[in-house]
């Protein structure tokens, strides 16, 4: 047989790169050869923008930061590109269980790469798959407003805010994969992910200031200020303002802010997935 | 090459391998011989670094399993049960992936995976999708797929799952010249006789212990002689007759009465001359390895669970 190809070192940043690759890129080639994952993620967030955005615009107010005029179809435009990336990264690590039941995973967890490495790779494809789709999001949106599906807005890039929206959509999409990828984990069929879905992440996505506006006072006030999507989508809507002041408020939480918990959160939710996936356990394979 | 000593692992409170001993010399096949629930595929999880080592002491090429399960896995191939492949991939893509994961990429990768391709006789399917192969194929690649990294140690369980006969036999070949060719400690589990005649050694698992551990013909020629069966209506009381009449002590197995015995053709004469009623046939042959199993755990290989 051939001269030993093992290579000795496998914890070599470049043998963690070339795993970390191939997960993602498997990721990317089995989305792609499922045409209705792409329908699913973002034909849904399409119509649920057009249809609220429709008819939700007699009684929405404008919150005071907001640039006047907005109307509530223009408010909601930030929070369907969040739900494009939280769509898409629930399905992404809905894959977590299939290749675990499919049996994929337990080739992968006895090949000799760090279990960091198996975490980015899910974390990197699926963050690429849901910027993906944000990025085509915020390119249609805009234009549907020339057949009359949605108001003209008042959104302006400049290079520097489109940079810096394109790094936050990183961001938002890393960390939100990474959630999905440690509640992934321990399922052991997709229906229970669904199940937390509709109770958790779901709701997280509608207390983040995407559905409506953080309010002044009350519980909910409270909830949706700790809820660290909330600074997600606030981030993302003041990116998308360039050159326009958001009024001052204790409503809604700086970009600097925003990065900061987002990159807080991403990194523990990471960490804990790491050190899951690191876990040897009996009950972990079937 | 692989040395495991008083391995003991629970599931809660089940005890699914308890102070399993054994040991692989480079070059050899090791088959894990066991019905279904024996322990075996515990065992071989545990072998593939997917469990942890609760109890005891797994060695594998030297480096202890609870060490550095790391630099084992660079050691070890790897061929599950259950299908590891991606089936939306095409074989090339499944394999490409693969030696990525193993640190292997660009020339050298694409050499090796023409290369193990035309050793299964695979080549013209690469660029197939998995799930457009047959069951047979797909465990051929499932089996390059563990060779890849040209590891020193292969560990297989139940490889043989979904091949047609002349598949199994292909598969043993290949197996047995990756020992005589490369050197390669091969383990295999399987509930096949058939399997367990091919291996060079055998640990028969029963119930998460060893029951019996040597070549298959040792082991069969530790039973001394013939195996004679036979069949009545009665077990119970004809057992009791022939304890008395020839103080030979049959085994009740299942709703037969077994014994090894150094003449089994006298013997058998004897036995239908006195009882012509009572029996109603017998067989007698020399020692298989079920007959060894039978021997040293007291029960059928296959269980009640199976019954067959």
């Amino acid at each position: 047989m051939n001269e030993p190809t093992t290579p000795q070192v496998n914890s070599h940043p470049a043998a963690t790169f070339l795993a970390i690759r191939a997960l993602a890129a498997r990721e990317l080639v089995r989305f792609f050869r499922q045409r209705t994952r792409i329908v699913g993620a973002l034909g849904q967030p399409l119509i649920f923008w057009i249809l609220f955005g429709a008819g939700l615009h007699g009684s929405f107010q404008a919150p005071e930061w907001a640039p006047a005029g907005m109307t509530y179809q223009e408010y909601f435009f930030p929070g369907v590109v969040v739900l494009i990336i939280l769509f898409t990264a629930i399905f992404s690590t809905i894959s977590l269980i299939e290749d675990r039941r499919e049996g994929f995973l337990q080739g992968v967890l006895v090949a000799p790469v760090p279990r960091v490495s198996i975490v980015m790779g899910k974390l990197v494809g699926g963050t690429i798959l849901a910027v993906i789709q944000a990025v085509l999001f915020l390119a249609i949106g805009p234009l549907l407003s020339l057949i009359g599906l949605a108001p003209a807005m008042q959104i302006g890039w400049t290079i520097g805010t489109i940079l810096a929206a394109g790094g936050f959509l990183i961001l938002v999409a890393f960390s939100l994969t990474a959630l999905g990828y440690l509640i992934a984990w321990p399922m052991e069929s997709t229906q229970g992910f669904h199940a937390i879905m509709s109770v958790f992440l779901m709701p997280m996505w509608l207390l983040s200031g995407a559905f409506f506006p953080v309010p002044e006072t009350g519980w909910l006030a409270w909830v949706m200020r700790v809820n660290p999507l909330t600074y997600g989508v606030a981030g993302l809507r003041q990116l998308m303002y360039a050159g326009m002041e958001m009024g001052e408020s204790p409503r809604i939480p700086g970009v600097g802010m925003c990065a900061l918990v987002m990159l807080v959160f991403g990194a523990v939710c990471t960490g804990i997935a790491v050190w899951m996936t690191g876990r040897r356990k009996s009950a972990d394979q079937r | 090459m692989i040395d495991v000593r008083e391995l003991t692992h629970h599931y809660g409170s089940h005890c699914a391998l308890r102070a399993v001993s054994l040991e692989v010399s480079a070059g050899t096949i090791l088959g894990i011989l066991g019905p279904n629930g024996s322990g075996k595929t515990t065992l071989f999880r545990i072998l593939s670094t997917l469990y942890p080592v609760q109890q005891g002491s797994v060695t594998l090429g030297g480096i202890s399993l609870t060490d550095d399960p790391a630099a084992i896995r660079h050691k070890i191939g790897v061929t599950f049960q259950a299908p590891s492949l991606d089936p939306r991939l095409t074989v090339e893509e499944n394999l490409r992936y693969q030696g990525y994961l193993y640190g292997l990429s660009g020339r050298p990768l694409r050499e090796r995976i023409e290369e193990i391709m035309s050793r299964l006789k695979l080549t013209d399917r690469l660029r197939d999708r998995v799930q457009s192969l047959s069951g047979g194929m797909q465990r051929r690649v499932e089996i390059a797929k563990g060779l890849l990294h040209d590891p020193q140690i292969l560990i297989l369980d139940e490889p043989s799952t979904g091949l047609d006969p002349g598949a199994r036999i292909d598969l043993w070949i290949y197996l047995q010249r990756l020992r005589d060719e490369s050197g390669m400690t091969i383990l295999v589990t399987t509930h096949l006789m058939e399997e367990a005649e091919r291996c060079d050694r055998l640990v028969i698992l029963d119930r998460g212990e060893v029951a019996a551990t040597g070549s298959p013909e040792e082991l069969r020629s530790s039973l001394g002689g013939d195996c004679l069966t036979i069949i009545t209506e009665n077990p119970d009381s004809l057992r009791e007759k022939i304890e008395t009449d020839f103080q030979l002590p049959f085994q009740k197995i299942g709703d037969n009465l077994r014994l090894e015995a150094p003449r089994g053709h006298e013997l058998l004469r004897n036995l239908v001359e006195a009882y012509p009623d009572e029996i109603q046939s017998v067989s007698l042959g020399k020692p298989t390895l079920e007959d060894v199993f039978i021997a040293r755990t007291g029960h059928q290989f296959w269980g009640a669970e199976s019954a067959s």
